[in-house]
């Protein structure tokens, strides 16, 4: 999957969390968060990421971002494998790689002002030195997501909450960064603040040719913005590829059955449709399945699964799904 | 460039103003208003002491030994005849000194080392909690007695002595919630920004636990003067003639206590109402200043 035009590449990224084996936490053992992902993101591109609460979409999206070091495997951003910087080398990184949260309440120092949080940055980068072209560019950074530059005196708690996603969405561009991870930027808002927060983030990708990583979970949404989607299960990538081909064409049961859970708004298209309906619960990361991951529900599973470890591999040109039988 | 929203225009005022939240305190929290009333008291007394005591405080008068409480000596003399009234009004000085000094000093190192632990985590919050933990093991009196012992007693070695055994108890408290900071989206939005450690700590973490912080320091300050007090109630303290609570009721006060009660009575009172008023303006503060406890 090696792209000349990426500008972030993670190669075989584990991220192990340990749990339990202190003095009296009981039995150690090792959830499996992210088990072995590997993609690239284009220049310019948005990359959707999706799976179910728990898969580990959020831990990659940490790990790139260094929020959580990776247990094993690479991190290339722009050229430079983040995996081996020390502290300052990541600190002059971190400058061009920025994060938008899910929750716009916690996301914010409630004791600084919006001006104050989005100052911040350009104080310690000595983006902006001087005063008054810092209260500038701060007002500037408040249009740009369309608020008003007098918000600068307000405390987060006088926002809303859509209001303040859009603050969240200022500071990240406030270093005028590459690539944003964002991480569920709107699972957290009502339907109507959803569509224009997306909107506002497709408008500002164009105006900036920024990149993104869109972790999500809501289909919809990644459909709308994504250019292409990668699909988690159980800390691993099944199926990765064109939002069009994997929408119209998915080639992993996993991904069919997901697609099939978004309801149609239409109820006589529903009403004929076939449900794909997964049984049982997710595997716990604790103690994954040998084989395929997925072949406990599986719906189409063969005892070759039970046994084999499916790699990701190019089914279609530019379609990559991790199923023996795709 | 989107266009600004039309709702956003109109301006929210939500934030209190001081005499409002004033008011407001003292007609939910009238306990918590006494005790406020009774240390800005203390306070006037303290900085006023020259000016209002009728006696220097260490002139002996051998003339007026035991005196009762009269219109010459409000609270009576002591075995030296020294005015009892003026030694508690200078004496207010010492507890306060003290009090104040151990307390903030406490509390301030306490709070940077509980946020710091709670912070870095892994191997420094281990190798931070188990020293706080071995400092816990002694109680404060015994802990106090020992430093004293050591250090030799001046004024700023009690405040040492009284400071070190508040740390650990801050330490607790303030690593407790500092731990759910550190879990908030803006603490990951400050490291994912490239800040640096010391201003993550200092910047973002530690103004939002000022809440438990002011409720453990107006605590401690009671503490601290208590502390205060036994030390040099057991001699370990403020030494003679210097005018201190604890050494009002220690001594002469102790063998005469049948025939001149006022110089135990009226010290005694002076350290427990100075205890109580923290405390409950303490409790009231914690109660005013958790959104979980505030009434409707």
């Amino acid at each position: 999957m090696t792209d000349n035009g990426a500008l972030l590449e993670v190669r075989n990224l584990v991220k192990h969390f340990h749990v339990g084996g202190g003095l009296f936490g009981g039995a150690p053992g090792v959830v499996r968060a992210v088990d072995g992902v590997s993609f690239a993101i284009r220049r310019g591109e948005t990359l959707g990421l999706v799976g179910e609460s728990g898969c580990g979409k959020t831990t990659t999206g940490r790990c790139i971002l260094q929020l959580e070091r990776p247990t094993s495997g690479e991190i290339v951003f722009d050229g430079q494998n983040l995996t081996k910087l020390d502290d300052a080398g990541l600190r002059r990184v971190r400058r061009r790689m920025q994060v938008i949260f899910q929750d716009p309440y916690s996301s914010l120092n409630p004791r600084m002002t919006i001006g104050q949080i989005l100052a911040e940055p350009l104080v310690v980068h000595g983006l902006v030195p001087d005063r008054a072209a810092r209260e500038a560019r701060v007002g500037e950074l408040l249009r740009h997501v369309g608020l008003l530059p007098q918000h600068a005196h307000r405390y987060p708690h006088e926002l809303s909450g859509g209001q303040r996603q859009r603050v969240g969405i200022a500071r990240a561009l406030a270093m005028e960064p590459a690539l944003i991870v964002c991480d569920e930027p709107v699972s957290a808002l009502d339907v109507s603040i959803q569509a224009q927060i997306v909107n506002l983030l497709e408008d500002l990708q164009r105006q900036f040719g920024l990149t993104y990583l869109f972790v999500a979970h809501d289909l919809s949404v990644v459909r709308h913005i994504s250019d292409r989607v990668a699909v988690m299960y159980l800390g691993k990538i099944v199926e990765i590829a064109g939002r069009q081909a994997l929408y119209e064409d998915p080639l992993h049961p996993y991904t069919r059955a997901l697609l099939s859970a978004v309801p149609i708004p239409d109820p006589d298209v529903e009403a004929r449709r076939v449900h794909v309906v997964l049984g049982g619960e997710v595997p716990s990361p604790l103690n994954p399945p040998a084989g395929c991951v997925f072949h406990p529900r599986c719906p189409i599973a063969v005892d070759r699964c039970r046994s084999e470890v499916p790699v990701l591999r190019e089914v279609k040109p530019g379609h990559w799904a991790a199923c023996l039988l795709a | 460039m989107a266009t600004p929203l039309a709702y956003d225009l109109e301006v929210v005022e939500t934030r209190r103003r001081w005499p409002e939240a004033l008011r407001d305190f003292g007609r939910r929290r009238p306990l918590g208003a006494i005790g406020a009333v009774v240390i800005v008291f203390m306070l006037l007394v303290a900085g006023l002491a020259p000016v209002i005591s009728p006696y220097d405080p260490v002139a002996i008068d051998f003339g007026a030994m035991l005196a009762r409480p009269s219109s010459a000596h409000w609270l009576g003399t002591d075995s030296f005849g020294r005015d009892v009234l003026s030694r508690l009004v200078h004496g207010s000085r010492t507890a306060l000194l003290v009090g104040f000094g151990a307390s903030i000093l406490g509390a301030a190192i306490g709070a940077i080392l509980g946020v710091g632990s709670a912070y870095f985590g892994g191997r420094v919050d281990l190798y931070v909690q188990r020293v706080m933990d071995i400092f816990l093991a002694f109680p404060l009196i015994i802990l106090a007695l020992a430093l004293v012992a050591i250090l030799g007693n001046s004024i700023p070695n009690l405040i040492m002595a009284i400071t070190v055994p508040m740390i650990p108890r801050c330490a607790l408290v303030i690593r407790a919630s500092a731990l759910s900071i550190r879990e908030m989206a803006y603490v990951d939005a400050a490291r994912a920004a490239g800040f640096g450690h010391a201003r993550i700590v200092l910047r973002h973490m530690l103004p939002n636990v000022m809440a438990p912080f002011l409720i453990m320091l107006t605590a401690f300050v009671g503490q601290a003067i208590l502390l205060e007090s036994s030390l040099s109630f057991l001699g370990l303290g403020v030494q003679e003639p210097t005018p201190a609570w604890g050494l009002m009721l220690s001594g002469a006060a102790v063998e005469f206590a049948e025939r001149a009660p006022w110089m135990a009575i009226f010290p005694g009172l002076a350290i427990s109402l100075a205890v109580f008023a923290f405390n409950l303006f303490g409790d009231s503060l914690r109660d005013a200043l958790d959104p979980r406890l505030r009434t409707q």
